[in-house]
Order: C-alpha cells, then structure tokens, then sequence
C-alpha cells in the first residue's frame, strides 16, 4: 500500500496458519516445506500439495525472490482501496521454490519502472496491531 | 457407464425475458424466466423436467422457486464453467436412465443486486490475497496477462487483446440483444481508462443482469420435439487451481485438457469446427484460451487473432453474440455461449449467422481461470 492507513480486507486466521501470522508479526517470513519431495510451498497447509506428504515442517524464507508478475490496480475493487491506487499486486517466486502473492512496494506503479524477473526482498506492512502483510520491493 | 456422445441432445434454449440493466428483477426471476422460456422453446413443460441443474444456488431453493422436485439434482459449482459442465452431466444422466428431461438454469443480478453476495471469509484466497487488494478478476486475470506478455512479446500480446475486443463488438453490433452495440475503434481500445494494468476498460466483460436456461433430452426424445436437436458429441470438464496465486501456469488454462477431451470424445478435430464460443470474461481470456485449446500453440495467438479473422466476415467465427465483452455478462457467463452455440447450429441468428455451423465448440472457464468445461455440438 502506498499512502493512507490500511482499511482493507484483514485475514481470518486459521489453525494451520496461525504460526504463519505470528511469525510475520515478528518480520519473519516462514514456509511450509515437505521433508519427502523437498519441495517449499504457500499457502500453509499440513498436507503437502505436491506429493500429499503429512511430513511437513516450517522454515523461515530468507526474503529473497523474484517478481513471476504484477499488475498495477487503478480502480480500486472495493471502497477500502480507493485511497490507495494506483497500487501494484504481485507474486514472487521466493528462492526457496514457492511463490506468494503479494503488494510491491517502494517503486513507481508504471509498468516502465516494473518488470517481470526483477530481484525484490520481503518488507513487512504493519497493518493493524494483530496483522502484519509480507510485502516485497526492489531488492 | 454408457458412452453420451450423441445420447443427449440440447432442445430448448433462452435468455430470461429482458437482460442487461434489470433492476426490477430479482436473480431468481431471471432463473424462472429463462426456463420457462427454454422448455417453450424445446415444446416441453414443467411437467416434463425431471432433472435440475444451476449454480449460484443450491438446488432446492431454486426448485422451490420453480415449483418442481426433480428426481435428479447437480449443484456443480465451478464459476462461470459450471453450465459447461452441467451439458455434459446433464448428458451422462440421461444416458443412465437417471433423468430424461435436465433442465440448467442460471440466473444473476449482476448489476442490480440489492446486496452483495459474501465471500467466505475462511478461504485461503481471502486469507493470502484479498488484503492485498486482489480482489475481483480484472485483477486476477491481469496478473496472468502479464506473465504472458513477459514470455511472448507486450506490444504482439497487446494487439491480440485489441483485436479480440474488436472483433467482439462488430459480433455485438449484429446482436439485437447485446448491451453495447456503437462502433469500437482500436483507437477506442487503446484511448479507454486502465482498470488493472495491463486490462483497459475495453479488455474487460460487462456487468450486467441476466439469466438464460438449457433443456438437455434424449437423442430419441428430441427427434419428437419441434426444433432440430443439437446433439451433445463430446464434453469433457478439469480444474487445477482456485485463486490466480496457485495457478501452475498462468499461461495454460485448464482447457489444455478439456479441450482435446472434448474432441476426441466427439471423434473430430479443430479443423472440423465451424464455430468456437470462449467465455470471453477478458480478452486475455480469449487470447489464452484459444491456445490452450489446441487451436494454435503457446504464443501464436496473436497472429491466430491477427486481421480481425474471429470478426463478422472472417474465416474464423469466435464469440457471435457479443461475448461477455459486449453482449452481456451477469457474473457465471458461461450459459450464454452455449445458447449461442445452439441459435447458430439451428440456424437461427439472422444477421449474425455464421456460415454452414454443423458443429460448434463451447469453453466455459470459472474462477481465476481455475475450471473449465468443454462441449462440442452438432446438428445432422
């Protein structure tokens, strides 16, 4: 987000990503990671999409990635974004393997300034007291 | 289970009674409308329904609305592909004896609801996404458009998107029935406000109110019944994601299977179909499809969209009422193509008719490109 207090949607937090919520409060950014395919994955869960694995452990990411690609919103979807645009959605391939959705920030919303493949680092949005938003910029 | 290529047949289509901006009515009076309308196309009655299809509504608050206890009942609820799909289930339970009479309804209040329809909050895609503004597809399928103009060209990618939304209104500007029917110019295209960078507002469907309902029969039943059958060949359904951020490929929609399913299902190849209707949700919607379909490889969609060949006139007759871009979309669009499909095997569209349809191809895509259902329809 660019300007303005954060007025959006909030997560529901569920069991399996309680770890995830609290960890991001913390300005850590934590994966799942299946310890039978070796393969890191997003969203939290504690079964592993990949290979259906339950042997599952958390693993803190180490920010980096890059951007798999983005788009700039200018009509804002809901009320709570109109202050807000233009704002740039993304997604990143951490380098661990899994890709996050994600806000980027720190940069121009100008498709100039952005390009896909771009080496960017998690930030963190303290949103509300019980919310912090992995985010990402120009790394 | 028994083989439904050619078991089935589509008898009866319609739109609900007036579509497009609605506010006297509510979404279930468009269910209603449309399928009273559409067992009247296929000379069929209440009575005679025996199976009930829709989506957006679980099944026993719409027969009730209706007025009818259907002894074979599918909520499939896959977006906008749901009614695809529902052809072809439609089809499987005739040929098992399950039902003889399957009517699809859909009805939405695109624009003129007076209330939201909720999102579950516990979803992983509104936990993961929604805060950070991903909400509503222009932005989901941008994000996927981007991808593609990374690995196939921006400027080659951006054209494929203005032709599309051309060629759609020239289709539109045919239909009687369709929203927006002036002129569009590239210029017009290129010239509109960004929704979503890379979607202008010409890249993106309508929003509007509408429903439209299909009667599906046995192949024997229809033979009896006034309007030519349009026979059910091949279907074929698939999904692989749910929200955009879990998409494998956002350059592959689940159409790369169903697609060739579908076909192969039906024993005929893209070249033998005079007719293709792609829920048209984005042009970029089109533009993916198409390839993912099989119709042209991964990237040569811009030049299979080039010189307005998918326009009114062209060798390649695409989206003939006007599309989700033009003609109208409520929100599950994926009725309306299949209706279409149906008019145009019939023979029935009047200025728009495109020429010698004896067989049509019908993709509907749901969610973020998550599902899609494929049909393939004839006529003898």
């Amino acid at each position: 987000m660019t300007s303005g207090a954060y007025q959006g949607p909030l997560p529901v937090k569920q069991p399996e990503s309680d770890f995830y919520w609290e960890k991001a409060q913390g300005h850590e950014l934590w994966l799942r990671r299946c310890n039978a395919c070796e393969r890191a994955y997003f969203y939290p869960r504690d079964f592993c999409p990949y290979c259906g694995s339950r042997d599952v452990a958390w693993v803190r990411a180490s920010g980096r990635g890059t951007l798999h690609t983005f788009a700039i919103v200018h009509r804002a979807p809901v009320p709570a974004f109109r202050d807000h645009v233009p704002f740039v959605v993304a997604m990143v391939d951490l380098e661990e393997g899994a890709r996050i959705p994600t806000n980027l920030v720190d940069v121009e919303p100008d498709p100039e300034h952005i390009k896909v493949g771009m080496a960017v680092e998690v930030a963190f949005a303290d949103v509300t007291d019980e919310i912090t938003l992995p985010v990402f910029r120009p790394a | 289970m028994t083989s439904t290529s050619k078991a089935a047949a589509i008898v009866g289509v319609a739109e609900s009674d007036e579509i497009g901006l609605v506010p006297h009515k509510s979404a279930l009076a468009h269910h209603a409308e449309a399928a009273h309308n559409a067992l009247e196309d296929a000379g069929l009655t209440r009575n005679d329904v025996d199976g009930l299809l829709t989506a957006g509504y679980v099944n026993y608050d719409l027969a009730d609305y209706l007025g009818i206890a259907p002894r074979y009942t599918d909520t499939t609820t896959v977006g906008g592909a749901s009614f695809v799909v529902h052809v072809g289930h439609a089809a499987n339970a005739i040929a098992n004896g399950l039902c003889e009479v399957a009517l699809i309804t859909h009805g939405q209040a695109g624009r003129s609801s007076r209330v939201p329809i909720p999102r579950d909050p516990n979803l992983p895609s509104a936990m993961y996404e929604m805060p950070y503004g991903m909400i509503g597809m222009p932005i989901n399928y941008s994000m996927a458009a981007t991808r593609y103009m990374h690995l196939h060209g921006e400027d080659r990618t951006r054209q494929a998107m203005a032709e599309i939304a051309v060629s759609t209104r020239k289709w539109a500007q045919l239909n009687p029935k369709a929203m927006m029917r002036d002129p569009m110019t590239f210029d017009d295209y290129h010239d509109s406000r960004w929704i979503c960078w890379p979607f202008h507002l010409l890249d993106c469907c309508l929003v509007t109110d509408a429903g439209a309902a299909i009667v599906v029969t046995s192949a024997e039943r229809a033979r009896s019944l006034p309007k030519p059958p349009v026979y059910v060949l091949g279907h074929a359904e698939h999904h692989d994601h749910a929200g955009i951020t879990t998409m494998p490929d956002l350059t592959s929609t689940p159409a790369r299977v169903t697609g060739p399913a579908a076909l192969g299902m039906a024993g005929v190849t893209h070249g033998d179909i005079d007719l293709t209707m792609i829920y048209d949700s984005f042009t970029y919607t089109v533009l993916v499809t198409l390839e993912s379909l099989g119709y042209c490889g991964p990237g040569e969609g811009p030049d299979f969209v080039a010189g307005q060949r998918t326009a009114p006139g062209g060798d390649f007759p695409l989206n003939t009422n006007g599309g989700g871009l033009s003609y109208t979309h409520p929100g599950m669009y994926g009725i309306f193509p299949v209706v279409e499909a149906v008019r145009q095997l019939r023979g029935e569209c009047g200025e728009r008719q495109a020429p010698d349809v004896s067989l049509a191809l019908v993709n509907g895509t749901g969610g973020a490109l998550s599902a899609t259902g494929t049909i393939v329809l004839g006529v003898e």
